[in-house]
């Protein structure tokens, strides 16, 4: 085998520890794997290529890619980036530190991931965060199974249809290889049917119902009269939402919900073929037992000076086995970092500042749309924050290429054949009236 | 060696019981609250909720380890210790008197498969 750089270990290291170990040959420390599951022969790879190469050739994919101009959402949002954060965030301490694993050691570490939840709970008005999850679709199957270990024997859990379908897709993944039922809230109207809702609670066996914050067609929802409705029938309340709108909608702990769950993304992630990204997850305290992850506490060391640690450990996986809410026993740490930095930067004024801009655009948008004649309004007069859905009055596939061939991304196609928009503060009026031009000229 | 109280029942997975009419009051034993250590929470059904025997109910929490809590009996949950959601080391400081849940019994005969003290004492090894 030939020295390469990467391996710590030389030949001679090899042999003393099979030696040790009294095993003749590395291979045979897998003689417990079937031999139709090892892979035989040579790896077909290519020849190493130099530094010089290698820049080369990734700098031709890189080529490849379509530079658009995005107007377009449905979960993954093109906010800006201040040039700051992927600066801090390439510091070697962050970016190459695993997993400490004695983790009081990494004092900074476990700051940030502090200073993370405590802005998260800002956000969205609830007692206690974890230290981040791997993205929102996996957020909100983590909240159902939650919602089933803290109402102990219910199994069924209640989607809203007004969820991104992805973030339906990843629930009902884990749903069906956790045990869990899951049933569907109709949207009506442009919004969660509080009516079909307490149709299903009335069966009595409902655990948690998990509706979005602002649904897939943009919509602001109002959950007047859930958490009333869910709480008499003790169950649970989940708000997926867009943390980057919360800083202008009303806040799960305004709604009175018991957990709130969603995609970190839109704190200034850039879009990056869908990651990755970061999952946030904040629970009301009463429920704080239940909720999976880790999480960061605030304390003295033995001179009374302040120190961070990981705390209340015994929910884990590593501790309460098979019993635990979950099997996370990770974070999303240097995307939470990135989310840390990005709110310190914006602050609370910055924030509402891009949701105006957002806002601001994307009623412009809509506004312009519909004086081109070529949709029409399918939820009139419903509140929308910066994305919405129009029906289009031919078929879109003839507009989306013509945009895409002057350098937009947009009109999403939905599964109902609306389409969508959406617009952050990046867009510019002179961007917005290109692609209506487009859509005009047909 | 710790103490264990005459003229109650005790589970195999260390809960007690004390009969009070069709109620049963249930708890754990001080050996289980000495091998658990330092008790940091103690997670309890609510009133109304049914339980049954030989099913979990709760569990116990120390700073590194958790513990599933077995209802001896089946019934329903009449009252809970309250008491223990803020102060739950007052399980370490007397396991008799920190009781967990009271509940009102469904099949009393289920009595009848517990150790009395001297039988738990055995069990226990001491």
């Amino acid at each position: 085998m030939a020295q390469l750089s990467y391996f710590p270990h030389t030949e001679s290291d090899i042999r003393e520890m099979l030696d040790r170990i009294g095993v003749k040959k590395l291979e045979d420390l897998y003689s417990d794997v079937p031999s139709e599951f090892l892979k035989k022969g040579a790896y077909a790879l290519p020849d190493a290529l130099s530094e010089h190469e290698i820049r080369d050739y990734f700098a031709s994919l890189e080529a490849m890619n379509a530079r658009l101009k995005v107007f377009v959402g449905a979960g993954a949002y093109d906010h800006y980036t201040p040039a700051v954060i992927p600066y801090l965030c390439s510091r070697s301490e962050f970016l190459t530190a695993y997993t400490p694993y004695q983790c009081e050691i990494s004092q900074g570490t476990l700051r940030y991931i502090f200073e993370y939840q405590s802005m998260i709970c800002e956000l969205t008005g609830m007692d206690v965060s974890n230290a981040s999850m791997y993205d929102g679709p996996t957020a909100a199957a983590e909240a159902m199974k939650m919602a089933v270990a803290c109402s102990r024997k219910k199994t069924r859990v209640l989607l809203s249809k007004g969820l991104l379908p992805h973030v339906i897709k990843v629930v009902e993944t884990y749903a069906r290889f956790g045990g869990v039922e899951i049933a569907y809230i109709p949207v009506e109207e442009g919004q969660t049917s509080l009516e079909s809702l307490r149709g299903e609670l009335a069966k009595g066996d409902v655990a948690g119902v998990i509706v979005p914050s602002i649904n897939r067609y943009g919509i602001i929802e109002d959950h007047s009269g859930f958490a009333d409705a869910i709480h008499a029938e003790k169950g649970i309340l989940v708000e997926y939402c867009d943390p980057s709108a919360l800083a202008v909608v009303k806040s799960p702990g305004e709604w009175d919900a018991d957990i709130a769950v969603g995609d970190g993304q839109s704190l200034g992630l850039p879009l990056c073929y869908g990651g990755p990204y970061v999952g946030f997850m904040a629970v009301k305290k009463e429920h704080l037992r239940k909720m999976p992850g880790r999480i960061v506490g605030k304390t003295v060391d033995k001179e009374g000076r302040r120190a961070f640690v990981l705390t209340l450990q015994a929910r884990e996986q590593h501790i309460k086995r098979e019993k635990a809410t979950s099997n996370i026993c990770s974070n999303e740490s240097l995307m939470a970092l990135w989310v840390t930095i990005y709110l310190s930067l914006m602050g609370p004024e910055g924030l509402r500042e891009v949701n105006r801009l957002s806002s601001d655009g994307a009623h412009y948008l809509y506004a312009e749309l519909l004086k081109t004649g070529r949709f029409e309004e399918v939820f009139p007069g419903k509140p929308f924050l910066k994305e919405f859905v129009l029906k289009p009055k031919q078929f879109p596939g003839q507009m989306q290429k013509k945009l895409e061939d002057a350098g937009f991304f947009a009109a999403l196609d939905t599964e109902e054949g609306y389409v969508s928009f959406c617009v952050t503060e990046k867009r510019s009026k002179e961007e917005i009236d290109r692609l209506v031009q487009v859509i005009k000229e047909g | 060696m710790s103490k264990i109280v005459e003229g109650l029942k005790y589970s195999e997975s260390h809960e007690w019981v004390k009969v009070e009419g069709n109620v049963a009051i249930i708890g754990v034993s001080d050996f289980a609250q000495a091998e658990m250590g330092d008790i940091t929470y103690v997670d309890m059904p609510e009133a109304d909720d049914t339980v049954e025997a030989g099913e979990e109910f709760g569990a116990l929490e120390s700073v590194k380890a958790s513990s599933e809590l077995v209802c001896p009996v089946s019934g329903t949950v009449v009252e809970v210790n309250a008491e223990l959601e803020d102060a739950p080391e007052k399980v370490n400081e007397d396991a008799y008197a920190a009781w967990i849940i009271k509940v009102e019994m469904s099949n009393p005969a289920e009595l009848d498969a517990l150790m009395d003290a001297a039988a738990y004492k055995a069990q226990i090894g001491e």
